[in-house]
């Protein structure tokens, strides 16, 4: 579609049909939106761009997004050092953290198994979890991968990898919307979801 | 049930299309290629979540749009209501229900059933066996909405257990599976070797998912044909004026893997039976299918193939103790066909969905068959509650199914009786 268009706008067009979400017509709409917006507009979106790009890394403890070497989160000390909480991206951090229901830490694997993909436990943040658990404070580990496919193979494959380690593993209550992602849950559920975890079978 | 009232957006050649539709029998009447077949696809859609033509969404979103809107209103006894889906072209799907949407897409399945009739049923006789599997998994998605999720979790299992190992054969380079398993277990490794030890780590946590899922679907699977048999012989002997019985076994092939020593389990009628029973628990259809993955491994790891699950199983159909592929002829080829798409109307008007007889549509199918199933067949037909049929030629529309007509002509739809 972008091939209508020269120069700029062409490329502008490609570049956002790169985004999650945003088709062929999304794309086109997002540029003619540009286009028409004030310079000024246009000039704080890129430096946003930018900035974020340069200010934010992954926190080295946990894998969560950072402003600086450790997130917020690890560097609270109010929360609890025996819990961790298992999560695929720092997206779902914020959604667990919104329920409310949890104060202990997180570990953000970057992802879940999915062979088609070309991840395996070699591609996601599991050695550093393994290290995080060696020194025995960590007593639950909650995994709370997505509620598809792939969340459920990486929770089984950690479940099993833990099982012998003497720590309580638990997989979020089921009720979480079927296939779907652990951010579009809502409070609630979420919360819900939370409270009712159960032990897995190693 | 019947559709009272079709919109169509943007699905396939239709950019808007509105219909109000009788109760009983409707026929759209057009040359091929006019648009008359897309009418019916897009109610057949709503019973069934797919299309009876394509296995992708794709191809109904007309070219160059983002999205198709089918919309229909629907009479199920006295409670009306009004289906919206939205398929989008490379996103999730959409769905309303009395113009609120639903949570999940298959909340709003089950409100509106369908059969339907095509010229490629000859396929569920003929063809291979992933044919006679769509057919029961579209009947049992119809029947269980539920089941939706539980047969595309299977499909995604295994595409990525099967991918899981094609990449763990890969990396074996040419070596036997076998010793190749029992140097990862000494502990022996170059980077290929960490590459393998990997994939062969998590293949264990695929086998138990495609086990999990997997048995589901195939007790499913079982349960279904168990309740379709009954039908499915009479819906013959109707049907086909040719003796002996129409009869239909689950094929599964966690059970034809079974080690060389254990007894063949279709050895005996009562064996079979005995078989069968087995397969409706899946808790004893999980176990073996572990069991049978265990053993298979170093073979499925050669070859880079899943060998056992519901995705190998069949449906074998027996006419008179002789198989039908291969002995019936096309003619009879036809019945069975018929058989299967009339016991599968039964089964979905006969449970305590509420909503009646489905609608029963008939695309395109007369001309296929000759004069006396014709007649048969809308004998059979003509007093459900809403046929929709479609043909070339009026004079294809036998006599008995004389009702409504639509003339379709490129794109336009009109109302001529
Ligand atoms: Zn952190």
């Amino acid at each position: 579609m972008s091939t209508a268009y020269e120069g700029a706008v062409a490329d502008l067009i490609a570049e956002l049909g790169q985004l999650p979400g945003v088709g062929p017509k999304g794309a086109q709409r997002i540029a003619f939106h540009v286009l028409a917006s004030d310079t000024a507009d246009v000039a704080r979106l890129a430096e946003a761009l930018i900035q974020v790009k340069a200010r934010v890394r992954f926190c080295v403890v946990c894998g969560n997004v950072a402003e600086a070497e450790k997130c917020r989160i690890c560097v609270d000390e109010r929360r609890n050092d025996t819990q961790i909480c298992v999560v695929e991206e720092p997206r779902d951090v914020v959604a667990i953290e919104r329920t409310r229901e949890f104060r202990g830490r997180y570990h953000v694997l970057g992802g879940a198994i999915n062979p088609i993909n070309g991840i395996g436990p070699d591609e996601l943040r599991i050695r550093e979890l393994m290290t995080r658990l060696a020194d025995g404070t960590v007593t639950e580990v909650i995994i709370a991968t997505d509620p598809n496919v792939e969340g459920e193979a990486t929770a089984s494959y950690l479940s099993r990898l833990l099982g012998s380690m003497g720590l309580a593993v638990t997989r979020l209550a089921s009720g979480l919307p079927v296939g779907g992602d652990l951010e579009y849950a809502d409070e609630i559920t979420l919360g819900r979801a939370f409270e009712g975890r159960v032990t897995m079978r190693a | 049930m019947h559709v009272s009232d079709l919109a169509l957006t943007d699905f396939r050649s239709y950019p808007e299309v509105v219909l109000a539709i009788p109760a009983g029998i409707t026929a759209f009447v057009g040359p091929n290629g006019q648009g008359k077949t897309n009418l019916v696809e897009s109610i057949g859609y709503l019973g069934a979540f797919s299309s009876h033509r394509v296995s992708s969404d794709a191809p109904l979103v007309r070219q160059g749009c983002e999205r198709a809107v089918i919309r229909a209103r629907v009479q199920r006894g006295d409670r009306p209501s009004v289906v919206e889906l939205e398929l989008n072209a490379g996103r999730a799907n959409k769905a309303r229900v009395d113009r609120a949407p639903v949570p999940r897409i298959r909340d709003a399945a089950g409100i509106v059933r369908s059969v339907v009739f095509a010229p490629e049923d000859l396929a569920l006789v003929k063809g291979d066996p992933d044919v006679r599997r769509r057919f029961l998994d579209d009947l049992l998605v119809q029947l269980t909405p539920r089941l939706a999720s539980v047969r595309s979790d299977y499909d995604r299992v295994l595409k990525q257990r099967t991918t899981l190992l094609k990449s763990a054969g890969a990396v074996r380079g040419g070596r036997r599976a076998v010793s190749a398993a029992a140097e990862e277990e000494s502990g022996g490794g170059t980077s290929a070797g960490g590459a393998r030890s990997a994939a062969l780590r998590t293949l264990d946590v695929w086998d138990a998912q495609l086990a999990a899922t997997g048995s589901q679907l195939i007790a499913a699977r079982v349960d279904l044909v168990r309740r379709l048999r009954p039908h499915l012989a009479s819906a013959y002997e109707q049907v086909s004026s040719a003796q002996g019985e129409l009869a239909v076994t689950y094929r599964a092939s966690v059970t034809q893997a079974r080690p060389d020593d254990a007894p063949d389990a279709l050895d005996s009628p009562s064996a079979a039976a005995d078989a069968e029973e087995e397969l409706l628990r899946p808790d004893v259809v999980e176990a073996r299918l572990l069991e049978a993955m265990s053993r298979l491994r170093p073979k499925e790891l050669e070859r880079g193939v899943s060998l056992v699950g519901p995705h190998r199983d069949d449906a074998d159909l027996v006419l008179g103790g002789m198989p039908v592929k291969g002995y019936a002829s096309h003619g009879e080829s036809w019945s069975v066909a018929l058989a299967m798409r009339l016991a599968s109307f039964e089964l979905l008007r006969g449970d305590d969905w509420g909503g009646g007889d489905p609608v029963l549509i008939l695309d395109d199918v007369f001309a296929e068959l000759d004069g006396r199933r014709r007649a048969r067949l809308a004998a059979l037909v003509a007093p459900a509650e809403q046929v929709l049929l479609t043909s070339a030629v009026a004079e294809d529309v036998p006599a008995e199914l004389d009702g409504a007509r639509f003339d379709v002509m490129a794109g336009e739809v009109t109302r001529v009786r």
